[in-house]
């Protein structure tokens, strides 16, 4: 990963401590999420179904409704703006302009009755002032850039007409018509065959070096989080378990489910024995531990972890994660670590 | 339409519009439907032009004649000839049917896209009001309502509009009620769309062919309530023809002209039947669901 990055730029989007509740839940759904992104650069939140990955990118992006989930605490600057504190009518005017957002279903997530290149240009027209045919030409550029072939007669298109791949790239060339300054992108490859899904994040990562976005990938496929990310934040359970530059979390993961889930990624090659995998499940909303969330499959668990919420520590050059016991090899020195990755 | 102003070659890909036209085309009912209500539609845009009599001239030698060459479908009671008054009465008819489905719709479509969009107290409010005017039938409220506006046909047409709203407003209700929770509504709403143009562009154009089948089978409702409203004396005044009117003349004379009730009988009967026909030829082609 040699990207440009200025890493003493300013953060584009910058969350801190983000907690949020669904009406008349016993727990928040998500709690203490803090992460910063810099243009240009790429955050890879991961994490299994259901850990808050996705609740995290709408809440951001204000597509929650807040009688439903209440923000419990936390800030999310963006530019002047805190994103949780702006009304829906200004929020509306920064989504698809400053700030977009791709979905994981490319399949369902165009209008069915509307020409491809018409919803291109109808969000140009919502945010610039432009003409007609100047978002209509926009709408061309758009899908030029994102690689579609004849590209001028794909203009007229209904989605139908498209494959999955294809219509994600239409959806990509929706978020970026406004050259916004980030973009979220919420399992953009999980809907697509394994051969498109790396068309798909090549084009990502490339159309990112050319305008400078910064990324928020929302993924569960580590691959993908070894090829683009920069800076990588491990989610369970609604909590931040870990975040640290890619390197660092793939190398020497500290928190015992970053160390799981590292060691339970299939890699090509032989393999002695089982696929390692975490033992348990995610507990139900209401049936949190008030500590640790990760403690009833935590294989280092201690009678504290259950009741006292272990803070985010720095472990190392911005390098951190929210164990009592971290770095772990210091504390139980017996312990056989599994070697991490391949 | 888009095939017939677009010049490309031979399309690959068949648009949903060409193949719903395609499976309706080899719907033998309705083909006949269609067929029907075309053959109405035509008669009464060409009634001003077809060498008939006048629908209102009036003959004493030729009160409540049998059909004859003279006269192909006979007479009324006041000699005026029935093909003609047919003709004639087929504009009011049709008129009445499009007029007031076009009220409907119109008025119905936009309530049920804010009732089913925006739920909450505003669907609570208009869906209450809905089932409030649905639980009363049809027929008497457009008879309440025509009679509260005053006997024309103009006024017929609105009350049996307003009468068919809440039809209207419970359909698009429903409709917008499950594609409001599509992803690309979701979609919409990330790119910063307003709410007005979500409804317009994004929930609308997808709850539209339901709507349409609706719409289509209403006519027939409405040109029953029409003809209902005009036997009763609250449509068509005399002594313009309407079918409805027409019946409601003839049931003094049903033995003596029995042919005064045929026709206008028959002829409701036929277009209602057409319009039934091609509208369920409509829910079957524009069915998604079958290929």
């Amino acid at each position: 990963m040699s990207k440009a990055i200025d890493l003493n730029a300013a953060p584009v989007l910058s969350v801190e401590n983000l907690a949020l509740r669904f009406k008349g839940a016993p727990a928040n759904i998500i709690d203490g999420i803090s992460f910063a992104v810099r243009p240009g650069e790429t955050l890879c939140i991961v994490g299994e179904s259901g850990c808050g990955k996705s609740v995290t990118a709408l809440s951001l992006m204000g597509l929650l409704p807040r009688s439903v989930a209440q923000v419990m605490s936390g800030t999310a600057m963006f530019g002047d703006h805190d994103l949780l504190e702006l009304s829906q009518r200004a929020m509306a005017d920064l989504r698809g302009n400053t700030i977009s957002m791709i979905f994981q279903e490319p399949m369902t997530s165009l209008n069915p009755s509307y020409r491809i290149g018409d919803q291109i240009a109808e969000v140009v027209l919502r945010h610039k002032s432009v003409t007609r045919a100047e978002a209509r030409q926009r709408a061309l550029q758009m899908l030029d850039r994102v690689k579609i072939p004849a590209a001028s007669s794909r203009l007229d298109d209904y989605p139908h007409e498209l494959s999955g791949g294809m219509r994600q790239r239409v959806m990509i060339a929706m978020a970026l018509a406004n050259d916004p300054a980030v973009l979220i992108a919420d399992e953009p490859t999980t809907a697509l065959d394994v051969t498109i899904q790396a068309q798909i994040i090549d084009l990502i990562e490339e159309l990112q070096k050319e305008t400078g976005t910064a990324l928020v990938m929302i993924t569960h496929d580590l691959g993908v989080v070894a090829e683009i990310a920069d800076r990588v934040c491990v989610m369970y359970a609604g909590h931040m378990v870990e975040d640290g530059p890619v390197e660092a979390i793939f190398d020497d993961p500290q928190h015992p489910y970053t160390i799981g889930l590292m060691s339970s990624v299939p890699s090509v090659g032989p393999r002695s024995g089982r696929l390692a995998a975490i033992g348990g499940m995610v507990p139900a909303i209401d049936n949190m531990p008030s500590g640790c969330r990760f403690t009833p499959r935590c294989p280092f668990a201690q009678t504290n972890c259950a009741v006292s919420q272990p803070p985010l520590d720095e472990l190392g050059p911005s390098h951190r994660a929210a164990c009592h016991y971290a770095p772990l090899e210091t504390v139980f020195p017996e312990a056989v670590f599994q070697e991490a990755g391949s | 339409m888009s095939a017939l102003t677009s010049a490309e070659p031979a399309e690959e890909t068949v648009r949903p519009e060409n193949r719903a036209w395609k499976k309706l085309k080899t719907n033998r009912s309705a083909q006949f439907g269609l067929v029907i209500v075309a053959f109405f539609i035509i008669i009464a845009l060409a009634a001003p032009i077809l060498p008939i009599d006048d629908p209102l001239a009036t003959s004493w030698s030729a009160v409540r004649k049998a059909p004859s060459a003279a006269h192909w479908l006979g007479t009324d009671e006041i000699g005026r000839d029935i093909l003609s008054r047919m003709i004639w009465g087929a504009q009011a008819s049709l008129l009445a049917g499009v007029v007031s489905v076009f009220i409907a719709v119109l008025v119905g479509v936009p309530f049920g896209l804010i009732s089913g969009y925006f739920g909450g107290w505003t669907d609570q409010a208009i869906s209450r009001v809905t089932d409030a005017l649905l639980a009363t039938p049809f027929l008497i409220l457009a008879i309440a309502l025509a009679a509260f506006l005053g006997p024309s046909l103009t006024n017929a047409m609105i009350a049996i509009g307003l009468s068919a709203v809440p039809i209207f407003v419970r359909l698009t209700r429903g409709q917008v009620l499950a594609v409001k929770t599509e992803d690309f509504v979701e979609g919409a709403r990330a790119v910063g769309l307003t709410h007005t143009a979500i409804m317009g562009r994004y929930i609308l154009p997808n709850v539209l062919a339901p709507i349409l089948v609706q719409a289509t089978l209403t006519v027939a409702t409405a040109i029953i309530a029409e003809a209902s409203l005009s036997f009763l004396g609250l449509g068509q005044q005399a002594p313009a023809p309407s079918w409805g009117s027409m019946l409601n003349v003839a049931k003094n004379f049903m033995t003596q002209a029995p042919w005064m009730a045929w026709w206008p009988g028959a002829a409701i009967f036929l277009v209602v039947l057409g319009f039934n026909l091609l509208g369920d030829g409509l829910r079957d082609a524009l069915d998604p669901r079958e290929t």
